[in-house]
């Protein structure tokens, strides 16, 4: 390749990584200057604290951050358990070829639009919801996050298993020249190697589970209210942003989904942020 | 790159809905041809998805008209259309003798807006009292039992913020009553079918215009909503959607709103769930 051609590559290349990486501060910076507004006179503060009672005046979106964790919380609660069987049976426990199987499968799973994951819980999740439990609709936290839950375990799934796969072979012999059983290899050896990976995994599934919108908005129920138990109605940040966007651009309603927007991010920061604590502190 | 392809796969259907749509739409269009210019419009968010569409279908055959539409709310749109700011103002109302007076407007109704409150078809309840709609939907009557149903919970649907169809249900058949923040909140009058019709004891509303077979209409105080009863004044729930000019109406303004009462235009009405009035 002749210097010059060399040159234009590397500099493209470059350019992509800045574009994309700025893109980051870019969408923080405009929400900021939409949102603006909200910060004058403490504004904020009421926005994140207050119900939604757009007919007494009154548009805060703490119910909206209240839904927003406790489905992701629930999703993920059920999703991280359900994809570590996964993945220790396709990556460790199973034979080779039962395990290519599940991997294809799971593979397809990833590439499910959500609005199909929403349609079928409405179709079919949502009505046994209604007959057996408390809520009145069956919409509900509950039927959201066993959703959302189904929706980011092949996510997870995929990173544990190619987390798990990715430790040395030489490990994995020494562990059978020991005599080590598939389980005792599986727990003393591979998933201490896989820490890492099983966290970022994690980071991924929670910011998919944060930021889904069709899920939450299709069988959650959308109620602007502080939910208080699993049968409940909510409606997350995403959702409400989704629901507002119609309303006109100078009314409070519509000021709302910017501070919605900001508490998201400021979620997905503090979460990464978090996450990769944790995994420095183990590490040493 | 699965996304481009969607995206390109849309809007290449996009481009063909315009084209049948021009050759087929041609006729009441014409008035049109040879014409230049801008109409901007503000006002309602009911009239939106008509005027969007008489707005797409007028820019096809003439790409030199630009047609631009803004909400705001009635209130705003007889207030910009007065200053002058707008072309054509709509409101959900019919402006005051006053607002006529101060400003010269020029009103015309062109759709009637009717929405009926809906159920489950295997609910056996087929008519409500207004304060008994008024109770269930401020979540004092929660159990179907109470107006004479199955013992089940009432499951509550109602719309979201900027839904015009929520300002009139709210205005006419609550009287502005309250509306229980645990009731569901769906994005449209097709969403609110699907959901009443998955659900056997919810209650919602939807604009008369897209009443079907998926569920059960409740007679209001008496009165069924049909688009005869809404159409005759008899069915109070509805209101109607008017347009006006600031004076009377002239040049591409007039050309707009004659091709709302044109029958390509009483189609777009009919087609968004509105009553086309002549």
């Amino acid at each position: 390749m002749s210097p010059t051609r060399e040159y234009l590559y590397e500099k493209g290349f470059l350019f992509s990584a800045i574009l994309s990486g700025s893109i980051v501060f870019l969408i923080f910076a405009f929400m900021l200057i939409m949102g603006l507004p909200l910060f004058k006179g403490n504004q904020v503060v009421a926005l994140i604290k207050n119900d939604w009672l757009p007919a007494r005046g009154v548009y805060g979106i703490y119910p909206m951050v209240v839904a927003t964790l406790a489905i992701s919380f629930f999703s993920l609660a059920l999703a991280f358990p359900l994809s570590l069987g996964c993945a220790f049976f396709s990556g460790s426990i199973a034979p080779p070829r039962i395990a290519r199987v599940f991997r294809k499968m799971i593979q397809i799973m990833t590439g499910i639009p959500t609005v199909i994951y929403g349609f079928v819980g409405i179709f079919l999740l949502v009505p046994i919801v209604r007959e057996f439990t408390t809520s009145t609709s069956g919409l509900c936290i509950f039927s959201a996050s066993l959703m959302l839950g189904i929706m980011i375990s092949p996510t997870l799934i995929l990173f544990f298993t190619d987390s798990l796969e990715a430790v040395p072979k030489s490990f994995l012999d020494a562990a059978d020249a020991l005599g080590a059983t598939r389980v005792q290899k599986l727990l003393y050896v591979m998933v201490p190697q896989a820490k890492k990976g099983i966290l970022a995994g994690l980071i991924l599934a929670l910011g998919r589970a944060l930021g889904d919108t069709m899920v939450a908005l299709m069988i959650a129920g959308n109620a602007a209210r502080v939910p208080e138990s699993l049968f409940d109605a909510a409606r997350t940040l995403t959702a409400h942003i989704a629901l507002v966007i119609a309303a006109d651009y100078e009314s409070f309603e519509f000021r709302s989904i910017f501070a919605c927007g900001l508490v998201l991010y400021a979620f997905i920061a503090l979460m990464v942020l978090g996450v990769r604590w944790i995994g420095m502190t183990n590490k040493r | 790159m699965k996304k481009q392809l969607v995206l390109m796969m849309v809007a290449g259907l996009m481009g063909c809905m315009f084209w049948t749509q021009g050759m087929v739409l041609a006729g009441s269009l014409d008035a049109f041809k040879n014409e230049k210019g801008t109409i901007k419009v503000a006002g309602g968010t009911a009239h939106i998805p008509v005027m969007k569409e008489a707005a797409k279908q007028i820019m096809t055959v003439n790409s030199d008209i630009q047609i631009t539409i803004a909400g705001g709310g009635s209130g705003v749109g007889i207030k910009q259309v007065g200053e002058g700011l707008v072309d054509i103002g709509n409101s959900g109302r019919k402006p005051t003798d006053e607002e006529i007076a101060k400003y010269g407007l020029k009103p015309v109704q062109w759709a009637i807006d009717g929405v009926a409150i809906v159920i489950n078809p295997k609910n056996i309840i087929r008519k409500l009292t207004g304060t008994q709609v008024k109770d269930i939907f401020a979540g004092k009557i929660d159990n179907w039992k109470q107006v004479g149903g199955e013992d089940k919970a009432v499951s509550l649907y109602t719309r979201d913020e900027a839904s015009g169809t929520r300002e009139v249900f709210w205005e006419k058949g609550l009287g502005k009553g309250e509306i229980s923040s645990k009731a569901n909140v769906v994005v449209s009058n097709g969403a609110m079918k699907t959901a009443v019709a998955q659900d056997p004891y919810a209650i919602g509303y939807v604009s008369v215009g897209h009443l079907d077979q998926s569920v059960a209409p409740v007679s209001f105080d008496g009165v069924e909503p049909t688009l005869e009863s809404v159409k005759s004044g008899k069915y109070p729930i509805a209101r109607g959607l008017y347009s006006m000019t600031k004076g009377e109406p002239k040049g591409l303004a007039k050309k707009l709103i004659g091709f709302l009462f044109s029958p390509e235009g009483q189609k777009i009405i009919s087609e968004k769930g509105f009553i086309p009035v002549q």
